[in-house]
């Protein structure tokens, strides 16, 4: 006989995994959106993120819910709390590709700039991290979500090679800088969502082996 | 396991278990098979008051308790929990000597009570006994006075110095919580206060000796919810001035209470270690598999 508790955690696990699936699509098709110049695609990116908050929340009170209820311990207790960490961060990511899809449609409107290389190959990059870390998450994998964790360095060395193009860029030709400087901050929102799948990653490490490996290096 | 949870617990050794035919240790415990206990290094760097030392007792021809080793830490809760027939019960009851009082019981092994053997032949049990206190299921407050009851053992002790005998009531009683609510009819009759105030009775009558050990065999399972709150919080407020060994059926209890928490299975010792270590990350997926209410 299956436990209540175990039930209401299945429950949980879908509800994760559905935030997870919106999550993913929402930055799939802001990236494609980014590269293509795809304004009215970019458009039903923003519109999406209003799915992904009300997800968001209703998974949270279900975690509140179990806790208060069950009072869960060990294994599933580790599962609750990681549910909680990995909801909150899939939310954020919800909102970095959100903030990539605006300034798509601001991009899109100057011709003349184009994207540095580093952008898609980065994009593509963030992109699989996010990929794994959720299937981390399925299929409670702490192998793959170390390979996550290592990923994340060749992100932050693309986003400082754009970094530095931007810097030369507004230096050869300071009318650029507006554009320049939306670049530079798409770079920076997919920089953030390969931290947050390293977050989720790491959230992962916990809920399967109880040990909180964020903020080391080396575990 | 739900489908999220690892095949092994956290920080449990695979290797460790390559050698002996079934990978479940509680599958290896039924099959008879030695099965070694797993203490976390905590357990050991404690001072100890009570050490039990591969101890084993028999009802008959029926091993009920398989070589246990286990220190008691000094000033702290330590729970013992297991499902039914265990062997917590009959561990505890061992402390104190409660099992000698049963025929056809045998022991091996020895336990040392701040560092006195406790099964040495010329151990006085009697003596032995006034250095614990023991609380049982059923509160079982005396027919007498709620005064004469805190101070019993004083009483049979010699002890007539009505100063002393109220010194000792009073601070006993404020030691289990219960002064303020009887202080104002200590010559009443302890059958007519509640369940939770008499066991909290039975409590404040156990440290009144001023024992080394403090024996509770699940206190609280007569108790309602109410009841059962104040004596929990009574054994928190215990924490650090009395060593306590607890039994308990109730894994919220032993969570809630206890500093170092012992999981006990058809009497073997499977692990012993810090609370918040057993509850939140335990070495062996078996115990994991026991505190989630996977099994038990």
């Amino acid at each position: 006989m299956t436990r209540h508790i175990q039930r209401q955690i299945e429950h949980l696990k879908e509800k994760i995994l559905h935030v997870g699936t919106l999550v993913e699509e929402a930055i799939s098709k802001a990236i494609t959106a980014l590269i293509n110049r795809d304004i009215p695609l970019a458009q039903r990116v923003m519109a999406s993120d209003d799915e992904i908050d009300r997800m968001e929340v209703e998974v949270e009170e279900e975690c509140l819910k179990i806790l208060a209820l069950y009072q869960p311990v060990a294994a599933d207790l580790r599962f609750v709390v990681a549910a909680l960490k990995i909801n909150n961060d899939l939310e954020r990511m919800g909102d970095l590709a959100k903030n990539i899809a605006k300034r798509v449609s601001q991009l899109a409107k100057v011709e003349q700039i184009e994207l540095p290389p580093e952008i898609r190959t980065m994009a593509m990059q963030a992109q699989e991290m996010v990929k794994q870390c959720l299937d981390a998450v399925i299929n409670a994998d702490p192998v793959l979500a170390r390979q996550v964790r290592e990923e994340d360095d060749a992100v932050d060395e693309a986003r400082q090679k754009i970094r530095q193009r931007v810097l030369r860029g507004i230096q050869a030709g300071p009318e650029n800088v507006e554009s320049l400087l939306r670049i530079n901050s798409v770079s920076k929102h997919i920089e953030r969502l390969a931290d947050m799948a390293t977050n989720v990653a790491e959230d992962v490490i916990y809920m399967v082996e109880g040990d909180i490996v964020r903020h080391r290096m080396t575990d | 396991m739900h489908a999220f949870a690892p095949d092994t617990a956290p920080g449990g050794d695979p290797a460790a278990d390559s050698n002996r035919a079934p990978d479940d240790r509680l599958v290896a415990v039924a099959a008879g098979l030695e099965v070694p206990s797993e203490l976390h290094d905590e357990v050991a760097g404690e001072q100890a008051v009570l050490e039990i030392r591969n101890f084993s007792l028999w009802y008959g021809s029926k091993q009920a308790l398989h070589g246990i080793t286990m220190p008691i830490p000094h000033s702290k809760v330590t729970a013992l929990v297991g499902p039914s027939g265990c062997g917590k019960s009959t561990l505890l009851r061992s402390v104190n000597r409660l099992n000698d009082l049963v025929q056809s019981v045998r022991i091996s092994g020895d336990m040392l009570l701040n560092g006195d053997p406790i099964y040495d032949r010329g151990t006085d049990v009697i003596e032995l006994r006034k250095r614990m206190g023991m609380v049982f299921q059923k509160p079982n407050p005396f027919p007498m006075s709620i005064y004469e009851n805190v101070v019993y053992a004083l009483r049979i002790d010699g002890e007539s110095n009505r100063g002393v005998l109220d010194e000792v009531c009073e601070r006993s009683l404020r030691g289990a919580a219960l002064w303020d609510e009887v202080k104002d009819r200590l010559a009443d009759s302890a059958l007519g206060l509640s369940g939770g105030q008499q066991q909290r009775l039975c409590i404040a009558r156990a440290i009144a000796a001023e024992p080394e050990v403090l024996l509770l065999d699940e206190p609280c399972s007569a108790l309602d919810p109410i009841a059962t709150g104040k004596v929990e919080d009574l054994i928190q407020e215990l924490r650090g001035r009395y060593s306590v060994l607890i039994v308990t059926h109730n894994m919220q209890q032993a969570s809630r209470t206890s500093d170092y928490t012992a999981f006990m299975y058809l009497g073997r010792l499977i692990e012993y270690g810090p609370t918040t270590e057993i509850f939140t990350k335990p070495i062996l997926r078996e115990t994991e598999a026991y505190v989630t209410g996977r099994f038990g």
